[in-house]
């Protein structure tokens, strides 16, 4: 079956069995990977962000046992995305039972295979990660956005086993957003019917992440113009809501992410295949998708999907220091422990606890017991969690900015910045 | 006897009733591993169990917990016989190479495209061998589900 891909002595090595089983297998993966993929070569990788540590059965464990026991550790820096569980807290998941204890195990066994156990979707937060024009092997699909387009290092969205496969071997299939050709735009989208005064607004990259999820599906959309100070909370929004709304791997950002400084580089030379032009009612209509919920009471306020980076902390601190978040709700902030550290020593974690706000580490709002309890309406600034809620959660979602969360978490209920929504209703 | 040729994702011998599917499945959040049961409320075969089926089906939903999903139905036995898929898929391919290396259990992947994958859609039962030919039969022998 390997008769049109090409292989050096090191992958040989490791097909053969000479470098123990373990680097059999996930060699066989990566080659068997390769072909499906239409790949001719592999390609040297030089980090990975794991998501096979994210427990959904025992295979998982299996998995990850068979490599351990096998003597296999990751030849790259492998980081680990969020778990099930939060190592930090168990009681943030019933710890009796069959998955979270599975979980917590799983997690162990990717700590004994040599990852850095940093456990974020947001590791592009973290220093000393993958730089431009690295080749990465990554899964959560946020990550892949955000790596691909903010980055410019180069990586496919990989599927749970073949991240580690890729990992441990330090080899990719070289296809796809991994060469030249596949990464350049395809479809340019047009936001000059948009005020500048909304575009400085955190809300924005949210719903045109949204809208060119909508608009691309998996093609490689441009915006053709973001301003170049904005800054990585913007980036991270249009990511993870163009990959939760359309599949979106890889994006660009012209005058802002490193492999679009104008069109002609970000088309690599060539005319769009299509432009899709986005105007108030598309960014209205985006608004709507993310909101199930008419406004009212409020059971809870998630934030932090993907993780609260520190400068959302920074932005947060004023709007909620002194005050109290309302009896009636609760305040949840998902974030990595690095985060949490630093925001700590700055003394805004007191703060935010002072004020009834909890802070998640480790994990996801969205895998808490009190999230997986409630049924009533929840508020996020996150176009991502508020996409995916109502479907997999039984919960009403209503979308708003970073200010109307914490203006509605200390309320109790929905409250409205009427300046920001005049133009999308 | 009709005779079609597949490219084989990940080899195995297998034979049962086709279960088809009029469009792409989510084997993470679409489908249950625990029951075989798709779960999906908006898929129109909601409901449909894939223990001991041949699946065919256009293609998965992408979520890179495929693998996963396939891999822990094929250990609990709910898993289809073979898979069938209009467009080659390598995480479906992954999940069933995870799961033969681990429980020593062979699921066959096979891409199909084109009017072979349709003509499939009024089968009855199919067998498919490691080299990715596909019979189509009048009726599944030890078939349970009929």
């Amino acid at each position: 079956m390997n008769v049109d891909l090409n292989l050096n002595d090191d992958c040989r090595a490791m097909l053969s069995g000479d470098c123990g089983p373990a680097l059999q297998f996930a060699m066989q993966l990566v080659e068997r990977a390769a072909v499906v993929m239409g790949a001719t070569d592999l390609v040297p990788v030089t980090f990975a962000h794991i998501d096979a540590c994210f427990y959904a059965g025992r295979a998982h464990v299996d998995f990850a046992r068979f490599m351990l026991d096998s003597g296999a550790k990751f030849k790259i820096p492998a980081w680990t995305n969020n778990g099930l569980v939060s190592l930090a807290d168990e009681n943030i998941r019933d710890p009796a039972t069959e998955t979270a204890r599975g979980a917590r195990e799983l997690m162990q066994l990717y700590a004994d295979l040599g990852c850095r156990t940093v456990w974020t979707c947001a590791p592009y937060q973290l220093p000393d990660g993958p730089r431009l024009a690295d080749h990465i092997v990554v899964g959560e699909s946020n990550a892949v956005s955000f790596y691909n387009a903010a980055v410019g290092a180069r990586t496919n969205k990989y599927g749970d086993y073949l991240d580690v496969a890729c990992g441990l071997t330090g080899y990719a299939p070289m296809c796809g957003l991994h060469t030249d050709e596949g990464r350049r735009a395809r479809l340019l989208i047009d936001t000059t019917a948009i005020p500048d005064s909304l575009k400085q607004q955190d809300i924005y990259y949210h719903l045109v992440g949204t809208a060119i999820g909508l608009a691309a599906g998996k093609q490689i959309p441009a915006i053709d113009a973001v301003d170049p100070a904005v800054g990585e909370d913007a980036l991270k929004a249009v990511s993870a809501a163009a990959a939760a709304s359309g599949g979106v791997e890889h994006w660009h950002g012209i005058g802002r992410t490193p492999e679009a400084p104008d069109q002609q580089t970000a088309f690599a030379g060539h005319q769009p295949a299509q432009t899709v032009k986005v105007t108030l009612d598309t960014l209205a209509a985006a608004r709507r998708s993310l909101t199930s919920a008419s406004d009212g009471p409020v059971e809870m306020v998630a934030l932090g999907t993907p993780h609260f980076s520190f400068t959302e902390f920074a932005s947060l601190i004023p709007m909620l220091k002194g005050r109290k978040v309302h009896a009636g709700a609760r305040l949840y902030i998902s974030t990595s422990r690095h985060v949490r550290d630093l925001a700590a020593q700055k003394g805004w974690i007191e703060i935010l606890e002072s004020a009834g706000a909890q802070i998640i580490v480790d994990t996801c709002t969205y895998f808490s017991p009190a999230v997986r309890g409630c049924r009533g309406r929840v508020m996020t600034n996150a176009a991502k969690w508020a996409w995916y809620a109502p479907g997999m959660l039984d919960v009403e979602v209503c979308f708003g900015s970073l200010k109307e969360c914490a203006e509605t978490a200390v309320k109790g209920e929905v409250w409205r910045d009427e300046s920001l929504w005049r133009e999308l209703s | 006897m009709t005779q079609l040729q597949a490219r084989v994702l990940y080899p195995g011998t297998a034979e049962g009733p086709v279960l088809w599917l009029d469009e792409p499945l989510s084997f993470w959040g679409g489908f249950d591993p625990a029951t075989g049961i798709i779960v999906d409320n908006n898929h129109p075969q909601n409901g449909k169990c894939l223990k001991d089926t041949m699946l065919v089906l256009p293609a998965t939903r992408g979520s890179g917990g495929t693998p996963g999903g396939v891999a822990e139905a094929i250990r609990l036995g709910t898993a289809p016989r073979a898979i069938i898929m209009a467009t080659a898929d390598a995480n479906v391919m992954i999940g069933a190479a995870v799961a033969d290396r681990l429980y020593g259990l062979v699921c066959p992947v096979l891409e199909l495209p084109g009017k072979g994958f349709m003509s499939l859609r009024q089968a009855v039962a199919v067998s498919a061998s490691t080299s990715g030919q596909i019979l189509l039969l009048a009726r599944a022998s030890g078939d349970k589900h009929r």
